[in-house]
């Protein structure tokens, strides 16, 4: 008897565990995959395809799923590579493609036809402009993603290196001098 | 007498202020050219509103403000625009910056100016002409001083605080101000009390500065004023605003918070020296004092022109041979000036003419030993050897919660490290590349928003575009459908066939609809080639011709009629 009340007491626990698990996960459920808004936030949104994925979200999932490396993003360089391996508790591994300085697209006016091929690659409509009408770039707005220079039939547009100005200029790390010793012997 | 509170920390340098007040103010000669920089304020950067090649009058605006938060900037002297290109700023990275570049022509020539009475201008008036005027914060931050005369509504305008401390090394330009200037001084601190209705006024200064105490107490009993001028202690660095505030009102402003916040506004003597002058008198402000000293024979302050170079400015007060270099600002907080051709700005209160023997350059830096002197001597009461293990080891969320941005470089930590550690160098380190990832970060959301909008909308308009081609291929196979049958009716009476509801239906009816009109064609088609013929052929032909009449009569079994 005393066995039988044991087991009923075990079962009844199992059924009322269960169904308050049952019911958690569908009330509480997680929509998507948490850790690929958390990887595609350290990306850095340049939606360049240089991974080999059409976007920055496309290749957060392939991560996240494990279909893809974290040493594909050039624009992310070495830095991205090595957020991504804290958080994802992967191991650091060197960029595939070498490493650029940010930059940003120039259009050359007088060269410009005005095709809007360019704006149709824009992935972040950094471009302006209409048929016929000079193009421009909206500087602050371009990623420097390169997408916008295959498409350009007069091959006017060219990426220039962001210099540096008083607006992005950083203070150095300290760096202490490391100086020969005075020439005693001398 | 006043009862005074007390701030925490601070150090007390040499002074070397008695070297360069011995003399009174000059007036600095001339330049040969002035390149006046438009971005001289926090802020938008004025735009400019000459070109090359114009003639400019002493005072007439170059830039013109761009925003709220921005300050007009003027030409200095009168001469021709030379060039409005990008030149040296006084700056630690030596970048350049975009400059009105001018020639005078020694006339020094004004534009009409026009004083007014301020006491019958609206409040919004008086702030927008001082915003024109180009007057912003003279003790540093070059904020522009009408967007602080707006009284917050919540919080009642307690105490106007006056800062005439002074308290970094070697500087002495507001000294001599209010020495020399004391009434137009407090005529200036008259026009910020009627903006802003504080209950009391209070002018700080450092007790090493009796004369300038004396001089402010005569001007405001002369004018009738109620404002108090107090002594403060002289330890480096009461003139900094919270600390100052801190003296005076025992108010401590809190992290990220306004001392408007808690009723209190701050202003610097030299900001109510330039209000008055731009109200009063009509003068923007195109010149500042400067005081010339360090290793130089001849220290002095000099009233000199915004757009000097600093090396010309500097050689009027006969630096000795050994100068190698400038330093913009004190001691403290100043910073070698990479370039001699900086132009002297509305923040630069003081040139220090540098050289090993009066700076010896920094000892090796060694290492922190946690001695806590740091800490001690931290005016915000920061704990500067863990932000400096947190900056050196770039973990920059962690000199965040250690509260980085409090931090108002002073100096006084590097000064009282025992092993030399640069300390304020790590935390401005620290800040910039804080800030450099805040605008990374805004650029990535910025531009993941817009890739995801362009995404969404390529999306909707191929969909519109589908939608819009299947209607049209409806439209159009209805309008066949409906064709054919007519022509099947008319043919062989068939049914007409079903209005085409969906594509699949409307394509069949379509191709059966041209190969109808097809066969129709083929059936009513003339053979070629029966122009010029010979009596023979056109016997052959009409004989063939009956013959496939013959044929045609009986039913017609064979879908594909005769061709030739």
């Amino acid at each position: 008897m005393e066995l039988l009340v044991a087991i009923a007491i075990m079962a009844l626990g199992a059924i009322v565990l269960g169904a308050a698990l049952g019911y958690a996960s569908v009330k509480f459920r997680v929509e998507g995959d948490p850790l690929i808004d958390k990887i595609d936030s350290v990306l850095p949104q340049t939606q360049c395809g240089q991974c080999g994925y059409p976007g920055c979200h496309p290749y957060a999932e392939a991560i996240a799923k494990g279909d893809a490396e974290i040493n594909l993003c050039p624009p992310g360089g070495m830095e991205g590579v090595q957020k991504l391996a804290d958080l994802l508790g992967r191991e650091v591994k060197p960029l595939e493609a070498e490493e650029k300085p940010p930059q940003v697209a120039i259009i050359d006016e007088n060269t410009c036809i005005g095709c809007t091929l360019c704006i149709q690659a824009c992935p972040v409509d950094a471009i302006v402009g209409a048929a016929k009408q000079m193009h421009t770039i909206v500087a602050p707005l371009c990623t420097g993603c390169e997408l916008c220079i295959p498409p350009c039939p007069v091959e006017c547009i060219t990426m220039e290196p962001i210099g540096e100005s008083l607006d992005n200029w950083k203070w150095k790390y300290p760096v202490v001098a490391i100086l020969p010793a005075e020439k005693k012997a001398a | 007498m006043f009862d005074l509170f007390k701030f925490k920390g601070g150090v007390k340098p040499p002074t070397n202020k008695a070297q360069s007040t011995t003399l009174p103010i000059a007036a600095a000669p001339l330049p040969a050219r002035l390149a006046v920089p438009l971005h001289q304020s926090i802020g938008g950067t004025p735009r400019p509103v000459v070109k090359a090649g114009d003639t400019v009058l002493k005072g007439q605006l170059i830039g013109q403000a761009d925003g709220w938060i921005s300050a007009a900037v003027h030409a200095p002297t009168s001469g021709t625009v030379r060039a409005v290109a990008m030149r040296v700023q006084p700056h630690p990275s030596g970048l350049d910056a975009l400059s009105v570049v001018i020639e005078p022509d020694g006339q020094d020539r004004w534009i009409e100016r026009q004083p007014v009475d301020y006491g019958k201008l609206a409040p919004e008036d008086v702030r927008e002409l001082l915003q024109a005027a180009g007057v912003v914060g003279l003790g540093g931050a070059v904020f522009p001083t009408h967007g602080k005369l707006t009284a917050a509504k919540s919080v009642p305008m307690e105490e106007l605080v006056i800062n005439g401390a002074e308290c970094e090394p070697f500087i002495t330009c507001d000294d001599l101000l209010m020495r020399e200037r004391a009434d137009e001084v407090v005529r200036g601190i008259g026009i910020f009390r009627d903006l802003l209705q504080p209950q009391r006024v209070l002018i700080g200064v450092e007790d090493n500065k009796p004369e300038a105490i004396a001089a402010l107490e005569a001007a405001v009993r002369a004018r009738g004023e109620s404002f108090s001028v107090v002594a403060v202690p002289t330890r480096y660095p009461a003139g900094g605003a919270k600390q100052l505030i801190r003296v005076l009102t025992g108010k401590e402003v809190p992290a990220a918070r306004r001392s408007t916040d808690l009723g209190v506004q701050c202003f610097n003597v030299a900001t109510a020296y330039t209000a008055w002058r731009a109200i009063a008198h009509g003068e923007p402000v195109v010149s500042r004092l400067v005081t010339l000293t360090g290793n130089v024979r001849q220290p002095r302050n000099y009233e000199a022109l915004i757009g000097t170079p600093m090396g010309e400015l500097l050689a009027v007060a006969q630096p000795n041979p050994d100068t190698d270099g400038i330093i913009m600002g004190g001691p403290m907080m100043g910073f070698l000036v990479p370039d001699r051709d900086a132009p002297v700005v509305k923040a630069t209160n003081c040139l220090i003419a540098h050289s090993d023997r009066l700076f010896p350059p920094a000892p090796p830096e060694m290492p922190c030993i946690r001695c806590g002197e740091c800490a001690r001597a931290c005016p915000h009461e920061l704990q500067p050897f863990e932000l400096y293990w947190f900056a050196r080891a770039r973990n920059f969320g962690k000199t965040q919660e250690y509260a980085i941005f409090d931090c108002i470089e002073c100096g006084c930590c590097s000064y009282v490290c025992p092993s030399r550690i640069p300390l304020v160098q790590y935390f401005r380190f620290a800040k910039s590349e804080i800030w450099a990832r805040e605008r990374e970060k805004n650029a990535a959301d910025g531009a993941k928003a817009r890739f995801e909008f362009k995404q969404q909308r390529d999306e909707r308009e191929k969909a519109e575009k589908a939608e819009k081609l299947a209607k049209a291929a409806a439209a159009q196979a209805a309008k066949k459908a409906a064709e054919a049958a007519a022509a099947a009716a008319g043919e062989a009476k068939t049914d007409p066939a079903p209005a085409a509801l969906d594509p699949e239906t409307a394509k069949r009816a379509t191709i059966e609809a041209a190969m109808a009109r097809a066969k129709a064609q083929r059936e009513a088609a003339a053979p070629r080639n029966t122009d010029n013929l010979s009596a023979e052929q056109q016997a052959e032909v009409a004989a063939i011709e009956a013959r496939r009449t013959q044929a045609a009569v009986p039913p017609q079994s064979h879908p594909n009629g005769p061709t030739e």
